[in-house]
């Protein structure tokens, strides 16, 4: 990120203050010894937050590669859902999964970042209207996916909407989920841009949609990609709204989102199903597709942090 | 630089949609060159004991028939005669028969139905191999699963054929939507959906209660005969008296009916409207002139020649 002569704000402002407090340090007596094994104390205890997260995490990959290893191969990713564990892939999920996901991003970014824009922008912060709306969303953010999946199937695969059992209504209700994190990201995103930036814009005659649209926006955009990460990450993982969308577990044609006569199924959903399965070999496959999934999660995950990294702003 | 980005993700997008129009072309030019000239597709859901003999029923008969897609899903049988009482899907597979709450909605929307025996189960109680339980009567389940029963303890129980001391029993069953539990409760406690409410649900996961019963050396479970099987010498499956003596789980004992009262018959329910398509029609045959390969595959109990000549006569009746 830093190369010299380009120091960003952020760590040109740290590496004063560093400055300050050596010089400020060096003028005074020492500090007393319980403060410094204070300051001590508190620095083992963040460590030692992180590596909890971290062993965690390694703790499972570690779990799904030893029960999982024996399974990989090419046919994992190229071969239908079988119930004899050897010619088991996940073709159909692979597929159902990026489909899923991929929808999603098209519907959930320019609804959040148009409901953020609206709320920083527009939206009179101070109206008893605008304030509900912005507790209502943050609320929204807790409510547990199957919640959104049982709303799904009652107004969207049913009810008014009346898709049918298609992927494309599992990706408008993985949108909903995923909504309210776009929008409290992008909201702090759309936040984080100086007003300088706004005001200089302004000042030069251009209209507000073109301050927003040259400026705002593009200065933002590192931080609605990260809401996107998260919302893709959550939306990824989740089986229990699908699993309510009549999302297959046995299904070998790929997936037609927009035909409700085809069946589909999504990652999760088939590692959820094979890990409650009778036969060992195909728990074993359960474990295999953790794996993939994590594959896929990294692979898109990386896409959109390289995406970030290339339109990182500096002030 | 900004509009980059945006036709970067309209390209993502466009990708992405293309990718779901050639797939739904290749599908239908592959609906012409077919031996079997069968082709359609098959919406099965239900029960998740059923749904391992069902799929690999699909997948053989897909083997024959690849312009037939059948699809099978595992939303219990409770949760899948919802769905297919509302015309959703064209069979549903089934741990237990019919309720008359569910015929109620089926009439109500018109969905007319018949009802197939696939294959037996045996609900089995399993424990840890190191406890020197070998036999339950049914009154001793009751005690232990009934609802508002407070035995929490081996000791508490009455009518056991071995000193199992007085250990803290940990109990593991399934979730309501299961079919598995509609049936233990009846059978064991009169009534279905009676049971004690403080004992580990498992959901639909049944290998959720073999790792609990493997890992706790005074834990009891019930679960679909297959798990067991599967299983192998991690779990110990026990004996049941019904009021005629100690019976096992076997593939004889539930043939013969002698295995009661957790011997059950597991069905398929297909409705009118899938029995009017040939293709349907054609997969329900092979379902059933195939049974006993496929429960071997699959490790189910197989019908006996009677119960697969009343299949194939039901059939034959509902195909007309």
């Amino acid at each position: 990120m830093s190369n010299g002569s380009q120091v960003p704000f952020g760590s040109r402002a740290r590496v004063a203050a560093e400055g300050a407090r050596a010089a400020t340090l060096g003028s005074l007596h020492r500090q007393p010894a319980k403060v410094v094994a204070l300051n001590r104390a508190f620095r083992v205890f963040l460590y030692g937050t992180v590596a909890l997260a971290l062993i965690g995490l390694a703790a499972l990959l570690v779990d799904a590669f030893v029960e999982g290893e024996a399974r990989l191969s090419l046919g994992l990713i190229t071969d239908s859902t079988s119930r004899i564990a050897d010619n088991a892939g996940f073709r159909q999920a692979i597929l159902g999964s990026l489909y899923l996901v991929g929808l999603m991003i098209l519907m959930v970014v320019p609804l959040g970042v148009g409901a953020a824009i609206y709320m920083e922008e527009y939206g009179n912060r101070e109206s008893r209207l605008n304030r509900m709306i912005e507790v209502n969303i943050q609320n929204l953010a807790a409510v547990p996916a199957i919640v959104y999946g049982i709303l799904g199937l009652a107004f969207i695969v049913r009810g008014p909407i009346d898709l049918g059992f298609m992927l494309f209504a599992g990706s408008i209700t993985l949108t909903l989920l995923v909504l309210p994190t776009v929008i409290i990201a992008a909201r702090e995103a759309i936040r984080a841009v100086p007003p300088s930036i706004r005001e200089g814009s302004l000042a030069l005659g251009a209209t507000q949609w073109q301050t927003i649209r040259h400026q705002v926006l593009p200065a933002a955009l590192p931080g609605v990609l990260t809401g996107v990460i998260l919302a893709v990450s959550r939306a990824l993982g989740e089986a229990a709204p699908l699993l309510l969308f009549g999302a297959a577990i046995f299904v070998t044609t790929d997936p037609q989102p927009f035909n409700s006569d085809a069946g589909w199924t999504a990652l999760p959903v088939q590692i959820f199903s094979l890990a409650a399965d009778p036969q060992a070999e195909l728990r074993e496959l359960a474990a295999a597709g953790i794996i993939i999934m994590l594959a896929v999660l990294l692979l898109m995950n990386s896409f959109a942090i390289w995406l970030r990294n290339r339109y990182e702003q500096k002030w | 630089m900004i509009s980059k980005k945006w036709l970067l993700a309209l390209g993502v997008g466009m990708v992405l949609a293309l990718g779901a129009a050639a797939c739904g072309d290749d599908d239908d030019d592959g609906g012409e060159a077919s031996a079997s000239g069968l082709s359609g597709t098959i919406r099965i859901d239900g029960s998740s004991t059923v749904a391992p003999l069902t799929s690999i029923a699909a997948e053989e008969f897909q083997g024959e028939n690849p312009d037939v897609n059948v699809t099978v899903g595992t939303s219990g049988t409770s949760g899948g005669f919802e769905k297919f009482c509302a015309g959703e899907t064209d069979a549903n597979d089934a741990s237990r028969q019919i309720e008359p709450e569910e015929k109620r909605v089926c009439s109500e929307n018109g969905v007319e139905y018949g009802e197939v025996q696939v294959a037996n189960d045996a609900l089995s109680v399993i424990v840890n191999p190191n406890n020197p339980l070998t036999c339950i009567s049914v009154e001793t389940l009751n005690q232990a699963w009934d609802n508002g029963s407070t035995v929490d303890s081996w000791g508490d129980l009455d009518g056991l054929d071995a000193d199992v001391g007085d250990e803290d029993l940990e109990l593991f069953g399934p979730g309501s939507d299961s079919g598995t539990y509609d049936y233990f409760t009846e059978a064991v406690n009169g009534e279905e959906g009676v049971i004690r409410t403080d004992y580990n649900s498992i959901g639909e996961n049944d290998n959720a209660a073999i790792n609990g019963v493997a890992g706790d050396e005074w834990a009891m479970a019930y679960v679909p005969y297959s798990f067991v099987e599967e299983a192998g010498e991690q779990v110990k499956a026990l004996e049941i008296d019904g009021g005629d003596g100690c019976v096992a789980p076997t593939a004889e004992t539930v043939q013969d009916g002698s295995y009661t009262p957790l011997g059950r018959p597991l069905f398929i329910y297909p409705s009118a409207e899938a029995l009017a398509k040939p293709e349907f029609d054609a997969f329900l045959e092979f379902y059933i002139a195939n049974q006993a390969s496929l429960t071997e595959a699959a490790t189910f109990v197989p019908m006996t020649e009677e119960q697969t000549q009343a299949s194939e006569e039901e059939i034959s009746k509902l195909i007309g």
